[in-house]
C-alpha cells in the first residue's frame, strides 16, 4: 500500500503545507479534480484541530498525517496524541454559535464542516489520542 | 499565499477587503483588523470575500466574533461572496442563517436592517 507520511511541529503555520502535500498526494491517487477542494478544507480542518488540541494540552509532540493510496479510494488520517479525556464537542447550531466559547466555536465548526463535506468519515478516541479518517473515492492510475 | 486586507470608510460603513486564504494561520490578522476597527468606533461592517482562494473554520470563526462583537454595540457585519466553493462552506455550517450575503459592495453598501 503506496503510503507517504507526514509529521509536523503543531504549528498554525504547518497546516497549509499538510493540505498541500494532501491534495498533492490525492490528485495523484486519482481523486478527482471537483473533489479536490473538499480534500484540502477536510484535511485543513483535521490538522487545525490536532494543532489545537496539543497547543491546548502543552504537548511539544509532532501531529502526524498519513495519506494511504488503496485501489479506489485515498484515505487520510491525522492524529493527535492528546489522550482523550475531555468528549468531543458536539456540532452546535448556528445560533449557539454566537454564545460559544471561540476555542470550542473553532473545533465545533472544524468538525461540522468535516462531517458536512466528507461521506466517509470516523472520528476515533483512543487513550493514546484521536485519530480523524477521512476516506475519498479514487479512480485507478 | 498569505492574507491580504484593505479597508475603506464608505460614510458609516467599512469595507473591508480579504484576499488569499483565511485558515489557522491568518486568521489572527484579520480577527485584529475586526477588533481594531470596533475599537475605533467602527461598527457597521462590509467583509469582502470576493478575493478569498480558501476558508476554513478558523476564519468563519473570526467573522463570528466580529459579528458578536459590532452586535454589542448595535452594529452590523454583512458579507459579500458570490465564489460557490466559499458560499458552500457557509451553507454546510449553518452560517447563511447568520450572517447577510450579498453579491456586491455596492449592494451591501446601501443594504438596510
Amino acid at each position: 500500500m503506496p503510503t507517504v507520511h507526514l509529521r509536523f511541529s503543531a504549528l498554525p503555520a504547518h497546516v497549509r503545507t499538510a493540505r498541500l502535500v494532501a491534495a498533492t498526494v490525492a490528485r495523484r491517487s486519482g481523486v478527482g479534480d471537483d473533489l479536490l477542494d473538499e480534500v484540502r478544507l477536510a484535511v485543513g480542518e483535521a490538522c487545525s484541530r490536532a494543532v489545537g488540541q496539543h497547543t491546548r494540552s502543552g504537548l511539544n509532540e509532532p501531529v502526524t498525517m498519513r495519506l494511504l493510496t488503496e485501489p479506489g479510494r485515498f484515505c487520510v488520517e491525522v492524529a493527535d496524541v492528546v489522550p482523550i479525556g475531555v468528549p468531543l464537542p458536539g456540532i452546535t447550531s448556528a445560533a449557539d454559535l454566537l454564545d460559544a466559547d471561540p476555542d470550542d466555536m473553532d473545533e465545533s465548526l472544524g468538525l461540522a464542516l468535516i462531517s458536512g463535506l466528507v461521506d466517509d468519515v470516523a472520528v476515533i478516541p483512543g487513550i493514546d489520542g484521536t485519530v480523524v479518517r477521512m476516506t475519498w473515492a479514487a479512480t485507478a492510475l | 499565499m498569505d492574507l491580504s486586507l484593505t479597508t475603506r470608510d464608505e460614510g458609516d460603513r467599512t469595507v473591508v477587503a480579504v484576499g488569499g486564504e483565511i485558515d489557522v494561520y491568518t486568521a489572527p490578522k484579520l480577527r485584529e483588523q475586526l477588533v481594531d476597527l470596533v475599537n475605533a468606533g467602527r461598527y457597521h461592517l462590509i467583509v469582502d470575500m470576493e478575493g478569498v482562494e480558501f476558508l476554513d473554520s478558523t476564519g468563519l470563526g473570526v467573522l463570528v466574533g466580529g459579528l458578536k462583537r459590532v452586535r454589542a454595540h448595535e452594529g452590523s457585519l454583512r458579507l459579500v461572496c458570490t465564489q460557490e466553493r466559499i458560499l458552500k462552506i457557509f451553507r454546510i455550517t449553518g452560517l447563511t442563517k447568520v450572517f447577510p450575503i450579498h453579491d456586491t459592495v455596492s449592494e451591501a453598501l446601501t443594504a438596510v436592517g
